[in-house]
């Protein structure tokens, strides 16, 4: 419980709303035990004598409390129950900023699914405290208070009879709601059992299919499936006898009223109409009782709710960002380019010597050098280029761009000079438009033009059904492996950086479209630094600088001449990349 | 996106008459379920009226013993009213529960008959949902759905006729809000649809755009955009609020009107109730039971309208699970009336004969889909006994090649025979046990390492699960483990190391004793001392069978009869590793790219 305290100062930003919605619950709730009251005298009045006028009166008087009560609860609802609605989306935002400010590596350690679930359903649950978790317990106290009152007033014998049900439908409820919930667990546990048996099964469909295992599979899921149906059956025979026996000690609360109180009007202790007035006011506290129950469920759910929650909202940031989110000038001076790798080692859980990705790197890279890193799946050389743009932090040594060590740069400055293309060329469900320029949204036309043409896509926006417009992705048209390299290409090039780094982005294309692209690149990486990644000679070839990475060192370096002349681990790869190409040939 | 789909159909005769035949088989629970409804309707009635009786009979003449027999028999109604509706809900449930597992289990069998290419086609994730997801939105209709339904019209019904039994001036006087009521009912409902609608649209939107930002963050950051993305989410966050504030108005307005409606309806009862007591022509008690059957009119009303949705929540699943049952699979057993006798007992002969079988490619071409040939113009035996390893590039139809064999595919062109017999002609269980399948990426099933190995073949021993294993080296591995072969492997052998999932999938192979093995050679790397194991066990398995290997070790490939390089689809090059090497064609090109280096005697 002590979780949901984390949200008191969610909703003190609302106090007008709390307060007034508040008030018209009270309001509405007053108003709602005076309806009985009406209906004594009514009675009372008809057990002596009236006059229709009299009775027009009551009539009236019914109506009157309605419309006044129903005033007061259209107010309670939305009130309340926005207030709610407001909070969660103050949560959603915290939360979503929250993310915004994680590193990668917070990203590796969550899996997707997991954040997603938090950020729906987690946040669905606690929003149901703040929303029906406050109405209901307050409509139950002032129904209960309101109705004590006048039951007493009137009898206070009867009153004790007529509650005397209360306590058991408390207990009913919240004993079969503990024995319901524990069933209903399990059921979900078979049920997961069964999804798990479902998923392997599909999964390993050439195996079953090979070993023709199609009978057993369904011999071992018959039995699952069995268990689950017990499983429901044992949840019945509780739960089937939850809303019958709720109606049955409701029922009986009536009958005590009726047999009791009939008892005392015989002996004119109390009147018939009072008599009538109790039933109403019986009527009116059983509802409360019953939802006692669900409201304590939403308790237990939302506190733990919130407490999946708090978890990641409590995750301090890992690169302390100079400038939070929201708050980015404009354009900071870009930087020019020239970077320096100090003695860096790198390890992605932080330390320990044998998991190291990167050690001993030394290198400086000019302005306006283009230097390439080739090795094999797993040689570091890309993490070495993520460690420049900060997406990770060395564990050894300094990163120094422009003579600064990159920790000390502004966050914001620091990634404005870098035009990162990541390898899994990601781009967002927008236009392709919005996608090249995401750097830069107040890109001109022909700067979305020029860029898209240094990235070798132009002629394929021409083909888009709604060229620049046409939607990526789901709602919009597919765009292939090397489609989509290139419009990252050509959103990185869009903001015109310093430095550029190239993480194998070319894998997906042929030799040919890559040679193409390369050399219209040539002209935007000549005056910039670059920084290329790729498991091709053909793509590294020109570079300035070549170096070879293995077990995360840098194991020959040099330009390609002198690689090839060196005979070792660059001159083997290029004698294999020659077979491939001849391969393809025959 | 699913989801809006869903909300597409309200109500569809065909499906709904699909649906229920799967209740026949419960139909006297069915009938006795429907009896007990309008049963424990009935006594649901009963209370206002007793309420009347003891008012006017007993009360207002103070006769003890009398209020005393009614509240009894108001209790017994009220036991009796327990009982049957325990009883009602426990069959039903069990109809509906049975329903259930009886359409799981018809998916499930369904799925095992289905093709490979429809799995090529289809995510997983998606088929589970098909067996949980989509039955389990079928909960409500099968056990409360369809016969509560008569329960609330019964209710309704009875209702109107007690009060107009009682007064039937009054009666029709009190029904005056009844329209009213159905009016606000249906509006509200439809309201509340509409915004349902648009707040699901949202939160979809919502979620699609939170989970796109997760796995785009760091392009986000690179490119300092958190701010944008931040209003853009905002807006998505807002519309979101909005929709759900829109649907809180809808609420806010129909609970009052519903309370003013009843009031209405008690005031009317009130003042023209009142006065028919003044006339002589109602009791007092009529009134009260009026006043109270006044209250219960709502309760049906509403749940009617809650029916219809759970009738839209399943007609949108039964599409979906019907969709799938409809689904023939692509690859089928000859149906015995089409296949001439010759060929059934060539079949038979081919079944039953034992030793190693031929295994033949006359002239196959496949593709995948339309035009895209993978294979072509493939003419391929491999004699009994004999051992056939196939290299290539990445993409050259290796396994592809195998695939065909064990029927997962179906050619286009050409036949592919085992033991002289098309495989279209063989029964599919037949043909795959005369197969020992070791696929590259080892699939291991939840249970135990026995289980693995065995794979539900009770006819295989103890001794003989034992012995393959210790065929293929496992001993080593299995001695470390306090439990052996009954140690447990937890879903898709996460526990275990590359190396030792090859070798379990060896034993699998070994132990089912095929006679003709496809093996596809995994490529991940394993140290050099499981390397010498797997080595060792590989020839257990090549033992004396028809094999045809997917090679990636040299040294599988220089124990093979014969090298067959496939290249862009076609068979290139056929001989022993000497010949090709000195053909100095694609194998030549083959061994210098890929097994060159293993001569080191390091792995690749």
């Amino acid at each position: 419980m002590r979780e949901l305290l984390r949200l008191v100062p969610y909703l003190k930003r609302y106090p007008r709303p709390m307060t007034f919605g508040m008030v018209a619950l009270v309001l509405a709730k007053a108003a709602a035990v005076l309806t009985p009251q009406v209906l004594k005298w009514t009675i009372d009045d008809l057990a002596v004598s009236v006059t229709i006028d009299k009775l027009l009166y009551y009539a009236g008087l019914i109506v009157a409390i309605a419309v006044f009560q129903g005033f007061f609860r259209f107010w309670m609802r939305r009130l309340l129950i926005g207030v709610s609605r407001h909070v969660e989306y103050d949560l959603r935002g915290d939360f979503f900023a929250q993310l915004q400010r994680m590193s990668p590596s917070f990203f590796n350690q969550w899996r997707t699914g997991d954040l997603m679930s938090r950020a729906s359903s987690d946040v669905s649950a606690v929003r149901m405290v703040l929303g029906p978790g406050i109405m209901y317990p307050a409509e139950t106290v002032i129904v209960t208070l309101g109705a004590l009152l006048f039951m007493v007033s009137i009898s206070w014998e009867l009153t004790l009879v007529a509650v005397a049900i209360m306590p058991v439908v408390s207990f009913v409820v919240m004993r079969f709601g503990s024995v319901i919930h524990k069933r209903f667990e399990s059921i979900q546990e078979k049920m997961s059992d069964v999804s798990a048996l479902v998923q392997e099964n599909l999964a390993g469909m050439r195996v079953v299919k090979a070993y023709s295992q199609e009978q057993r599979q369904k011999e071992k899921f018959n039995v699952e499936n069995d268990e689950y149906f017990n499983r429901q059956m044992r949840l019945v025979k509780v739960w089937g006898a939850f809303h019958p026996l709720l109606a049955a000690l409701i029922g009986l609360g009536t009958v005590l009223v009726l047999w009791w109180g009939g008892l005392m009007v015989m002996s004119e202790r109390i009147t018939l109409g009072e008599l009538v007035a109790f039933f109403a006011y019986v009527n009116l506290l059983t509802w409360p009782m019953v939802a006692l129950g669900w409201v304590v469920n939403i308790y237990q759910r939302g506190s733990a709710s919130m407490k999946r929650l708090s978890v990641i909202l409590d995750v301090e940031p890992e690169l302390p960002s100079t400038a939070p989110a929201g708050t980015l000038p404009a354009q900071p001076a870009p930087l020019s380019g020239r970077i320096e790798f100090r003695s860096v080692g790198f390890s992605y859980n932080g330390g320990g010597n044998g998991d190291r990705v990167l050690r001993g790197i030394d290198l400086v890279i000019e302005p306006g050098q283009t230097v390439a890193f080739v090795g094999r799946t797993g040689s570091g050389k890309s993490t070495l280029t993520r460690l420049v743009p900060r997406l990770y932090d060395v564990t050894e040594g300094t990163v120094l761009v422009d003579g600064e060590d990159v920790k000390a740069l502004p966050l914001h400055r620091l990634r404005r000079s870098i035009g990162y293309v990541p390898q899994d060329s990601f781009l967002f469900s927008e236009t392709v438009g919005g996608n090249i320029a995401f750097g830069n949204p107040s890109a001109s036309q022909e700067m979305i033009d020029h860029a898209t043409a240094l990235a070798g896509l132009n002629s394929d926006v021409e083909e888009f059904p709604k060229r620049f417009e046409t939607m990526v992705g789901e709602r919009g048209i597919t765009l292939s492996g090397g489609q989509r390299q290139r419009a990252t290409i050509a959103r990185a090039v869009l903001i015109d950086p310093p430095i550029l780094i190239l993480d194998d982005v070319l894998s997906a294309v042929d030799t040919e479209t890559e040679e193409r692209i390369l050399s219209q690149l040539s002209n935007v990486m000549e005056s910039r630094t670059t920084l290329l990644v790729s498991h091709r000679i053909s793509t590294v070839r020109n570079a300035d600088l070549i170096c070879v990475l293995e077990d995360g060192q840098i194991r020959e370096r040099g330009n390609h001449d002198e690689l090839v002349e060196l005979d070792g681990l660059y001159a083997s790869l290029h004698k294999k990349q020659l077979l491939e190409r001849e391969l393809e040939q025959i | 996106m699913i989801e809006e789909e869903a909300l597409g159909k309200v109500y569809d005769g065909r499906l709904m008459r699909r649906l229920l035949a799967y209740l026949a088989p419960y139909k006297l629970i069915v009938v006795v379920s429907l009896a007990l409804v309008l049963l424990i309707s009935a006594l649901k009635l009963v209370g206002p009226i007793l309420t009347k009786l003891a008012i006017d009979d007993y009360i207002a003449n103070g006769d003890i013993a009398g209020l005393t027999r009614i509240a009894l028999l108001f209790v017994a109604a009220l036991v009796a009213q327990l009982v049957l509706s325990y009883f009602q809900v426990y069959i039903m449930n069990m109809a509906g529960q049975r329903v259930m597992a009886d359409m799981r289990r018809e998916i499930f069998a369904h799925l095992q008959r289905l093709h490979a290419a429809f799995f090529d086609r289809n995510p997983v994730g998606r088929l589970v949902t098909r067996v949980t997801t989509d039955v389990d939105a079928l909960n409500e209709l099968f056990t409360s759905g369809v016969v509560t339904i008569f329960g609330d019209v019964f209710m309704l019904v009875g209702i109107m006729g007690v009060l107009v039994y009682l007064d039937w001036r009054l009666a029709l006087v009190s029904f005056a809000v009844l329209p009213a009521l159905f009016a606000v009912t249906l509006v509200f409902k439809r309201r509340v649809r509409v915004v349902y609608r648009k707040v699901r649209t949202r939160v979809a939107m919502l979620n699609a755009f939170i989970q796109e930002n997760i796995v785009g963050m760091s392009v986000v950051q690179l490119f300092g955009q958190e701010r944008r993305k931040f209003r853009q989410y905002s807006e998505l966050n807002r519309q979101h609020a909005d929709a759900n504030i829109e649907s809180i108005l809808h609420y806010a307005v129909f609970y009052p009107v519903v309370e003013i409606l009843s009031s209405v309806a008690i005031a009317l009862i009130v003042w023209y109730g009142g006065g028919r007591v003044l006339l002589g022509t109602l009791t007092l008690g009529g009134l009260v039971a009026f006043i109270q059957y006044s209250e219960k009119f709502f309760r049906p009303i509403s749940d009617l309208s809650e029916k219809f949705n759970i009738l839209q929540g399943a007609m949108a699943s039964s599409e979906r699970i019907f969709k799938l049952l409809d689904t023939e699979s692509a690859i089928v057993p000859p149906s015995p009336s089409t296949v001439d006798s010759s060929v059934e007992t060539a079949v038979d002969a081919a079944i039953d004969r034992n030793g190693a079988p031929a295994v033949r490619f006359d002239d196959v071409s496949f593709a995948y889909n339309d035009e895209d040939w993978v294979l072509r113009d493939i003419d391929l035996t491999v004699a009994p006994g004999e051992t056939v390893a196939v290299v290539g590039h990445t993409g050259a139809g290796k396994s592809t090649l195998a695939s065909l064999l064990t029927r997962f595919y179906d050619v286009q062109q050409g036949r592919v025979l085992v033991g002289g017999v098309d495989v279209r002609s063989w029964d599919l269980g037949a043909l795959r046990r005369k197969f020992g399948v070791v696929l590259q990426d080892v699939h291991l099933f939840s249970g135990t390492i026995a289980s693995n190995i065995r794979l539900g073949d009770t006819h295989i021993s103890d001794e003989a699960v034992a012995k393959a294993a210790s065929a293929v080296n496992l001993d080593e591995w299995l001695e470390t483990l306090p439990r052996g072969l009954d140690t447990p492997v937890r879903e898709r052998g996460a526990s275990l190391s590359a190396g030792q999932k090859q070798l379990v999938s060896f034993a699998r192979a070994l132990v089912h004793d095929p006679s003709i093995l496809i093996l596809d050679e995994a490529t991940s790397s394993v140290d050099t001392h499981t390397e010498i194991l797997v080595r060792e066990a590989l020839a257990a398995l090549l033992e004396a069978r028809t094999s045809i290997v997917i090679a990636h070790r040299l040294s599988t490939i220089q124990r093979a009869d014969r090298i067959v390089v496939l290249h862009k689809g076609r068979v290139r090059e056929i001989g022993t590793h000497q010949e090709l090497l000195t053909e100095r064609g694609i194998y030549y090109r083959l061994y210098q790219l890929q097994y060159k280096d293993q001569e080191l005697g390091k792995p690749a």
